[in-house]
């Protein structure tokens, strides 16, 4: 074997251009699956990061019932911390939320009046996981002292659909996909194997070994696979880019963070390296099998 | 050494291709292996190649006993016998060179190893010059020369003939008989699977005879003495 590795690459790279349009079929194909299947995996991997950023930036507010004095209201802070899923609790009294309120309204004399009675005292909580918001919300409401909840379910419960969805998608779409390129580069091998099967019997008969007549092969699929794989992450890039930008530019979505390219182009290209470089030796040694038995 | 001991093939379909062939082959020996058609002398052959193994029976093969073999060792078996076909079996899309290379690393051979032998293996069968044409551009007796140079490259202990001048005419056929005969004095031992009457009359070498499945006559002289 260790003499052989240029005559093996040789014979790969022969083998792939003698059907040269079935090998263009096969690279598509599979820059087609690859890219699929990338681009639902970075929608869920999107879903997922804005859904991170909810919870950094998403906070429960938790008012404190009226009948409650100063002290009474800060004392629920303990309990508050102990309740599952709860991150962080930031008491913020009636001042501190007056005082916010006009803030906001850029200290308009119409507010600069108000009354810090009017306001309630609250609590500012984050939580670990917003999977698990409705149940926090309860066990919130359940607290003695806390009148009323005010919370987002609607939009982290987007998020979470978004993610779920994209995630089972993706899973779903992988596993099909997959299969689907090795057929397909299993097919286009199986063709340079017909093709050649009179020079495998030649080899047999001289005293070739299984592993030195499926090398040329293996390297036919790996060649396939690695050009599937460089393409369709050029590819990725491109479409990645342009719905960003769609992104960027729509009224409605410009809220959503697109995670820039820059920051996962190692992982995207290794997982396509990787992906594409299992369905050529897959494909190939599919193809091969029945070849060898001479 | 060939050996053959109560062979018995029976195939898949019930077809009783051998019933009983014992007979032996010495290293350096010339023998050939004749017999009208349909009377076993094709599964000898495959018997001795490692292509189907006996229903019954001994059979040895340079060293290896194909009753027993594993399937990895076969490869190895091989290797110690050059297979020359009627039909030639060269790859027409290769050059006679590369023909010849695709032997040589199928057994591992360096770089270095296929460019000293290929050109002295292709003088011994006379084709010096002929390195770099296709077979298409070749006769029918250079092509099958170049076959003989294949089966010889690995320098294998036996070669195994099996009807090798069957598309020849007869003065290329007297050529490649006259060089498989130079060949075996060399040391190689040659069996020739052949039912050319003429060619085996013209050369006083062994004569196993092959018929339904038996060995009917075994001893050196004419087919016709045989017979």
């Amino acid at each position: 074997m260790k003499h052989n590795f240029r005559y093996f690459s040789h014979e790969g790279v022969r083998n792939m251009f003698s059907h040269g349009f079935m090998s263009f079929a096969a690279i598509g194909i599979t820059v087609a699956c690859l890219v699929i299947m990338g681009t639902f995996t970075l929608v869920a991997y999107n879903a997922n990061e804005n859904l991170k950023d909810l919870q950094r930036e998403n906070a429960i507010l938790a008012f404190v019932d009226d009948g409650l004095n100063d002290e009474e209201a800060m004392s629920l802070q303990s309990e508050l911390e102990k309740l599952p899923n709860v991150l962080e609790c930031t008491f913020v009294s009636r001042q501190e939320a007056r005082d916010r309120y006009v803030e906001q309204y850029d200290e308009d004399e119409l507010y600069s009046d108000l009354d810090p009675e009017i306001f309630r005292h609250r609590y500012v909580i984050r939580i670990v996981d917003l999977d698990e918001m409705r149940q926090t919300v309860t066990a919130l409401q359940e607290v003695e002292g806390i009148a009323k909840i005010r919370a987002d379910e609607n939009i982290s419960n987007g998020f979470l659909t978004v993610r779920n969805i994209a995630g089972v998608i993706s899973l779903t779409l992988i596993a099909i996909l997959l299969i689907v390129s090795v057929f397909i580069i299993s097919n286009t091998i199986k063709l340079t194997t017909f093709d050649r099967k009179d020079d495998i019997a030649i080899m047999k008969m001289v005293g070739a070994t299984d592993a030195f007549i499926r090398w040329p092969f293996v390297y036919e699929g790996l060649l396939l696979g690695l050009i599937s794989a460089v393409a369709a992450f050029g590819l990725q890039w491109l479409l990645y880019g342009a719905i960003a930008q769609g992104i960027a530019n729509s009224d409605t979505l410009q809220l959503l963070r697109v995670v820039a390219f820059e920051r996962i182009w190692i992982v995207v290209a290794a997982a396509f390296l990787v992906v594409g470089m299992v369905v050529g030796v897959g494909g190939s040694l599919t193809a091969i099998r029945r070849f060898l038995r001479v | 050494m060939i050996r053959l001991k109560d062979v018995v093939k029976t195939y898949e379909n019930g077809t009783d291709a051998l019933r009983g062939v014992s007979f032996s082959i010495e290293d350096g020996e010339f023998a050939f292996l004749v017999g009208p058609s349909g009377s076993g002398k094709s599964t000898i052959i495959k018997l001795l190649t490692g292509e189907v193994v006996p229903t019954s029976g001994r059979v040895i093969v340079n060293g290896f006993s194909m009753s027993r073999i594993d399937e990895w060792q076969i490869p190895y078996m091989r290797r110690t016998i050059g297979v020359i076909f009627q039909d030639f079996r060269l790859i027409p899309g290769k050059t006679v060179y590369d023909n010849l290379a695709l032997a040589m690393y199928a057994v591992d051979a360096s770089r270095r190893e296929i460019q000293r032998r290929i050109p002295y293996v292709l003088e011994l069968v006379g084709l010096d010059g002929k390195a770099q044409r296709y077979p298409g551009e070749l006769s029918g007796g250079e092509q099958q020369r170049v076959a003989i140079a294949r089966a010889l490259v690995n320098n294998p202990s036996t070669i195994v003939a099996d009807e090798p001048t069957g598309n020849l005419d007869p003065g290329r056929s007297l050529e490649i008989m006259t060089l498989l005969e130079r060949i075996n004095a060399l040391g190689t031992t040659v069996v020739v699977v052949t039912h050319e009457k003429g060619l085996v009359n013209h050369f006083d070498k062994r004569v196993i005879m092959i018929e339904d499945g038996l060995v009917v006559g075994d001893g050196v002289g004419s087919y016709e003495v045989k017979e």
